[in-house]
């Protein structure tokens, strides 16, 4: 069988995080090959690497048997590879067919007829119902999605790569683009497909290869796998991390979490119908494959995301006694923060969300304190108190606590992040990816501190990206599936087989599942 | 009628600078800068221009007209580009902040400018050279053709050439690849660097053609408007800001500048012929407060375009953004 592509020893480093480690792997011509693995393996910046918008930092790329030197999205398309990116490219104030012209060949004239009625074409044998004079502002995400690939046949490629094409598809939609890629293989073009969702790898592909926190597991023929072995390639042996569960005994009614629907700003669902409870003295993990839901809970119950009318937080401040139960829905933030509910969530870059990069550590604590107080100017004695506290008892490194977080590293921004909310002696704690990017070191260091919360009687919520970490240091987990809720385990009885077959393929019984919790 | 004559052939002239100006500064913000220098960089035109010509004229022993005129035209798109040259290195290759960047240089063309203008005209004007008659010179037979002749016709070529401009404008983003692609390099850097357009290219030479065009707009001033004197040229920075509102004004498409620029000479001129129009006396003071109404019609558009949320009179989506391929 002919290799379409073929991988050699390809490394990719971002900022000293290795994201793709001498990976070599084959795209046979012909196949539609998954390319499976868990959030952050490394698919994406493989494939980014083939598509031209990374250029690896070791190891070649050869495509149809002949070295490759892919240095531009130009190069690549001469090559014939296209790929569907998962945040469309796509220019909103232009029409279909101007996004498509975008892309002709440059050495042809210059003829938007000439354009639109090539792309009719390509239309009519795929069966995609497209107004090519639409803008694309005024169309639908699928509609999008099929202008993409339109653009991506339309430059004749005989290589397609398609980064999570499904995640934003309603199942019908799936199934007709599904019903698109089997055309294309069987005219001899090559699909490589990125996704997390199990029965569609089953469902579509030929092959699968597999990636593992950028390390390259193996691949496998479809019709030879299930999907519990596909789970295990996926997730990996368990890995002991010695991480403490310290017991607690008081266990009370924290926050009681019911029927939680939210819709995102273009109007899909992003949860659906969640029901769970949570405890002090408990932390409570949150799996899930990235942007299934965890950031907008976290942010609902924050109160910083409305959801739909008829959910409903309550939150038991004193132990258990309902008299003082609250409904935090309609609650501002900060009411909701001075209520004890406290959320440190670190975002992809870090500093977007809860710092600000050129302040020093005693601002950023004032961030948080500048309310309280009277008179117009600021109490910075007690922030500048607090800095110092967090940077002796968190061992952060900083020139001075006056120095702006931005130029620390990541770990000490972390812990600045985590410090300041812990230091507010908070009820409820929600984190998110809170190890994001650390050094093991520093991690251990989180883990402790949110132990050291747990025994003080506070309820975490977690949420992370690490199995064996969620395995080890939580008690409960709940797992989001597509927004929805799909059960939770007790973290010491269960495998991370389970924990990944839950995360991505949906239970039947998962209603039921939510009343168990 | 007399008054209203008069005031539309000084209302042309001062909307053609600003045309030139803003043409300029919409090549410029189509590929996502935000130049805030143009009020520099016709400053740098309008000297480079002017002092080129006038130069040329006093050394050269036979002065050939056509050679004069084009070395004006010349040197001002020149000293423009260069201004956007400047412009593009520090925001496209060394991802410097724009507006600072822009404001920078509109001191920085302003200061040049005025120094050497100083140092090297020491004051001269050029009313009796060949360039500004050239400049000066009026279609010939049309413009004696009555009234509608004078107001239609009773203008320099570059006035001609600015409606030209516009149209031409218009047709290349419409029209052509390039237009195409330059556009959606303003529009979205990403997407253009993904279908395989050069973004850092598109950048640098929309932001120095535009620059060059912009350089025009000085030129125009010192050679037409101001009459070939270049020691009063301080008014220059309001006309270059005027440009920076038309653009907005225009809601960035390069047609509307052929109603827009002489829209906002009209109102410009309002303080001087509205009264006499009207046949009423308004005191002197109130003539700052009248010149601000081309700015307030520009607000009054912005809250307009704003309200209705129409995607197509939205700036460039990037504006104001530096692109870097592989930010995570």
């Amino acid at each position: 069988m002919n290799n379409a592509v073929e991988f050699r020893n390809i490394t990719k480093i971002f900022y000293k995080v290795v994201a793709n480690k001498d990976i070599s792997m084959q795209v046979h011509a012909g196949e539609i090959l998954s390319l499976l693995g868990e959030n952050g393996s490394g698919k994406t910046t493989l494939m980014n690497m083939l598509s031209g918008i990374y250029y690896p930092d070791g190891g070649e790329i050869y495509v149809n048997g002949k070295k490759a030197d892919i240095r531009s999205p130009g190069d690549a398309y001469a090559l014939g590879i296209g790929m569907v990116h998962q945040h469309f490219k796509l220019i909103d104030v232009f029409t279909a067919v101007e996004n498509i012209a975008l892309v002709m060949d440059r050495s042809s004239r210059f003829n938007l007829k000439q354009v639109y009625e090539k792309a009719r074409e390509i239309c009519s044998r795929y069966d995609f119902q497209i107004d090519l004079n639409q803008k694309v502002y005024r169309m639908s995400v699928s509609q999008k999605q099929t202008l993409e690939i339109i653009k991506v046949l339309f430059q004749g490629a005989s290589i397609l790569i398609l980064d999570e094409p499904t995640a934003v598809l309603t199942p019908q939609e799936t199934e007709k683009l599904f019903k698109v890629l089997r055309i294309m293989r069987d005219e001899g073009k090559t699909v490589i497909i990125i996704t997390h969702k199990l029965h569609e790898v089953m469902e579509i592909s030929d092959r699968v290869a597999i990636l593992r926190k950028g390390i390259y597991v193996g691949s496998v023929r479809t019709a030879e796998t299930n999907e519990s072995m596909l789970t295990e390639m996926m997730v990996g042996e368990k890995v002991s991390l010695n991480i403490d569960r310290p017991l607690t005994d008081e266990k009370h009614l924290r926050l009681s979490v019911r029927d939680l629907n939210v819709v995102n700003p273009e109007g899909i669902p992003v949860l659906q119908d969640l029901c769970f409870d949570v405890f002090s003295g408990e932390i409570l993990g949150v799996a899930g494959i990235s942007g299934n839901g965890q950031k907008e809970l976290l942010e609902t119950i924050a109160g910083l995301v409305k959801p739909r009318t008829g959910s409903s937080i309550i939150y038991y401040p004193d132990d258990d006694r309902d008299s003082t139960a609250q409904e935090l829905i309609g609650k501002d933030p900060k009411t909701i923060r001075d209520m004890g509910i406290h959320l440190s969530f670190v975002p992809e870059d870090r500093l977007g969300m809860g710092l600000v990069g050129n302040m020093g550590m005693i601002d950023n604590m004032m961030l948080k304190s500048y309310t309280r107080g009277t008179g117009p100017i600021a109490d910075r004695k007690a922030p500048k108190r607090l800095a110092v506290q967090i940077r002796d008892r968190l061992h952060v490194v900083t020139p001075s606590v006056t120095a702006p977080v931005r130029t620390l590293s990541g770990g000490n921004v972390q812990k600045v992040l985590v410090g300041r909310e812990i230091a507010a002696a908070p009820s409820v704690l929600m984190t998110a990816y809170a190890v994001r990017g650390l050094d093991i070191n520093t991690s251990y260091t989180i883990y402790h501190l949110l132990n050291e919360q747990k025994q003080r009687g506070v309820a975490i919520i977690y949420v992370g990206e690490d199995l064996d970490v969620l395995l080890e240091l939580c008690d409960r987990i709940l797992v989001l599936c597509g927004g929805k809720f799909n059960g939770v385990v007790r973290a010491e009885r269960t495998t991370k087989e389970e924990l990944g077959l839950l995360m991505t393929k949906m239970a039947d019984d998962s209603k039921e599942g939510g009343k168990k919790a | 009628m007399e008054t209203l004559f008069a005031w539309i052939l000084r209302a042309v002239p001062f909307g053609t600078i600003i045309l030139y100006g803003a043409a300029g500064e919409i090549c410029t913000e189509k590929a996502g800068n935000l130049n805030l220098g143009i009020p520099g960089i016709m400053y740098l035109g309008g000297f480079a221009g002017f002092a080129s010509a006038y130069l040329y004229e006093k050394g050269a022993e036979n002065p050939n007209m056509a050679l004069c005129v084009l070395l004006a035209l010349l040197c001002a798109f020149a000293a423009g580009a260069v201004g956007g040259l400047i412009y593009s290195f520090l925001t496209v290759t060394l991802r410097a902040n724009q507006n600072v960047t822009g404001l920078a240089l509109t001191t920085f063309g302003k200061g040049v400018s005025n120094f050497f203008g100083v140092y090297v005209l020491n004051g001269q004007t050029a009313t009796q050279s060949m360039v500004y008659k050239t400049f000066q010179t009026r279609m010939p037979f049309l413009s004696g053709l009555g009234t509608v002749g004078q107001l239609l016709f009773g203008y320099g070529f570059m006035v001609y050439a600015a409606v030209l401009l516009a149209v031409g404008m218009h047709l290349f983003f419409t029209r052509t690849r390039t237009g195409l692609n330059l556009r959606a390099v303003g529009e979205n850097p990403a997407t253009a660097d993904a279908s395989g357009i050069n973004v850092t290219r598109y950048k640098y030479l929309a932001t120095c053609i535009g620059a060059g065009i912009s350089g025009f707009g000085g030129l125009y001033y010192v050679l037409d408007y101001n009459q070939g004197i270049w020691a009063t040229t301080g008014q220059i920075e309001a006309l270059g800001w005027l440009a920076l509102a038309l653009v907005i004004f225009t809601t960035w498409k390069p047609l509307n500048l052929l109603w827009g620029s002489f829209l906002f000479g009209f109102l410009y001129w309002l303080y001087q012929f509205l009264p006499n129009v009207l046949g009423i006396t308004v005191a002197s003071y109130v003539t700052d407060l009248v010149q601000m109404v081309p700015y307030v019609v520009t607000i009054v558009v912005l809250v307009l375009t704003s309200l209705r949320k129409k995607r197509e009179d939205q700036p460039p989506a990037s504006l104001g953004l530096s692109y870097f391929r592989e930010d995570r």
